[in-house]
């Protein structure tokens, strides 16, 4: 297993984190088999995500091949993404159709 | 002997007259209203042997909700780790108290019924509830474990305080355990419906009817209207603060990281909250939310002799009835709560263990404690955490 971050799917279009990450750093990561390298523009905790390629808003965040949200702005490569950038879509009491 | 034989090989374990199987032989202290727990719990502390069965329901309930309790109560009781049951009552609470007993009785168990009301307080029923559970404590303490086959097992399977380590690594391993639990003839229950959300469509294509494949469907539309009817973006109650904190997003991150623990067998069927399994074999879903008293109470209501909890956080605690085993991914964790670790699975990140080699790690302990080794929330005493799930209004 990568030593910085897993990509969970091929689909994917995020990376987890399984170290704490320092912006500007440069991480190497399989997916499918091949390495690709990310030059990192946040800080990314142990256990969060960061952007493998552009999300535009209003896209969808994919992680074990599924959509888990959508981008609320857009999120370049090797950006963190979580909640400040990233919406359920799902169990939304608060908007219409939710 | 390989690893697969040993499991293969089975494990020691009360056998009941019914038939079914238990891992641990207890007399359940069970309280039949929330007025009754602490009466139930100074029984308990008198005694060695008791399993403590409190809850907060019984009264001031909708008729489908004491319903719900009644029979999640009666079921509780059905658990194979139960030998015995001492019931305590109230007296005026909404549960069917007759039915619980009646259907207790036929199901072949010894029951007693203490009533505070009836005998004078909370003191004298501690007096006389603890005469009769010592009596029925040594009725039942000659019960010896005999090896039986794998297949006897009903395992239940949950993930609490999770981080992103819980979807890489804990729940897969999980995942490897329960596959070789069904096929070997088990019976494993997962649920916290809450936690499919967004992951449904994976879980109805391996449903082994269309009626299960809707059944799954029907639970999950259920609890997501319950959480929208509050006018509320769902998160921060689920996922949970501490759950984003660890870097999961989004509820259907959340979920998709959850259902890998289910492993990848076809599912057999959806189970009521409070409803039996009795001595059906296959993997089931039961319809619990993600909150750990009430979703670890499901399965034990389900019948779940022993269950496995995931967790990237760490949290300490067991169940009364059934071993909670601990399964954590996260070296971080592993190195602070270590002591309510029971598998530490920290060297997957590290690359020195696989997903396969951790699911036969979990299967290995699964048989020794199902055998009588005793969990860390066992070791710890921390073994009261339970609850019954309803739905409608407390009034």
């Amino acid at each position: 297993m990568s030593k910085e971050a897993i990509v969970c799917n091929v689909k994917d279009n995020v990376a987890t984190a399984i170290r704490d990450l320092q912006e500007g750093s440069i991480v190497e990561i399989v997916v499918g088999g091949r390495a690709i390298t990310v030059k990192l523009r946040d800080n990314i905790s142990f256990g969060h995500k960061f952007a493998l390629e552009d999300i535009p808003k209003g896209y969808s965040v994919i992680k074990y091949g599924e959509p888990i949200g959508t981008a609320t702005s857009e999120i370049r490569r090797g950006e963190w993404v979580h909640v400040h950038n990233l919406v359920s879509n799902r169990g939304r009491g608060d908007v219409e159709g939710g | 002997m390989s690893k697969v034989g040993r499991i293969v090989d089975g494990f020691f374990g009360y056998v009941r007259n019914n038939g079914l199987v238990g891992t641990r032989n207890y007399l359940g202290i069970l309280s039949t209203v929330g007025c009754a727990n602490e009466v139930a719990r100074a029984i308990r502390n008198n005694l060695d042997g008791a399993a403590l069965i409190t809850h907060h329901q019984g009264c001031c309930q909708t008729p489908p909700d004491l319903e719900i309790v009644t029979d999640s109560l009666i079921s509780l009781a059905k658990n194979p780790n139960i030998g015995a049951v001492l019931l305590v009552s109230l007296g005026c609470e909404g549960t069917n108290v007759d039915k619980i007993e009646e259907e207790i009785a036929r199901f072949g168990k010894p029951v007693e019924r203490v009533v505070i009301q009836k005998v004078g307080g909370s003191i004298n029923a501690v007096d006389v509830g603890s005469r009769m559970a010592a009596l029925l404590l040594s009725k039942i303490s000659p019960c010896r474990r005999e090896k039986v086959d794998i297949s006897q097992l009903v395992v239940g399977v949950k993930c609490g305080a999770s981080d992103a380590t819980s979807g890489l690594v804990s729940n897969p391993s999980v995942g490897v355990a329960v596959d070789i639990l069904v096929k070997a003839g088990g019976s494993v229950i997962f649920g916290e419906t809450t936690e499919f959300i967004g992951a449904e469509h994976i879980l109805a294509s391996r449903a082994s009817s269309e009626d299960v494949s809707r059944e799954i469907y029907r639970i999950v539309v259920e609890m997501e209207k319950r959480a929208r009817s509050m006018g509320a973006d769902m998160r921060r109650g689920q996922p949970t603060p501490g759950n984003m904190e660890g870097g999961i997003s989004t509820i259907e991150e959340k979920s998709l990281g959850a259902i890998v623990k289910s492993g990848s067998c076809k599912i057999d069927g959806v189970l009521g909250y409070s409803e039996f399994l009795g001595s059906r074999k296959g993997l089931y879903v039961k319809d619990t939310p993600g909150r750990e008293p009430e979703a670890l109470t499901g399965f034990v209501i389900g019948g779940a002799t022993l269950l496995l909890f995931t967790t990237g956080r760490g949290a300490p605690q067991g169940h009364p009835v059934s071993p909670v085993i601990k399964i954590c991914g996260n070296p971080e964790t592993v190195g602070a709560l270590g002591v309510h670790i029971d598998v530490d699975l920290s060297s997957v990140l590290a690359g020195t263990l696989s997903i396969e080699e951790s699911g036969m790690k979990i299967l290995e302990e699964v048989i020794e404690v199902a055998s009588g080794k005793k969990v860390r929330a066992e070791v710890c005493n921390y073994n009261e955490t339970m609850d019954i799930w309803t739905v409608g209004p407390v009034i």
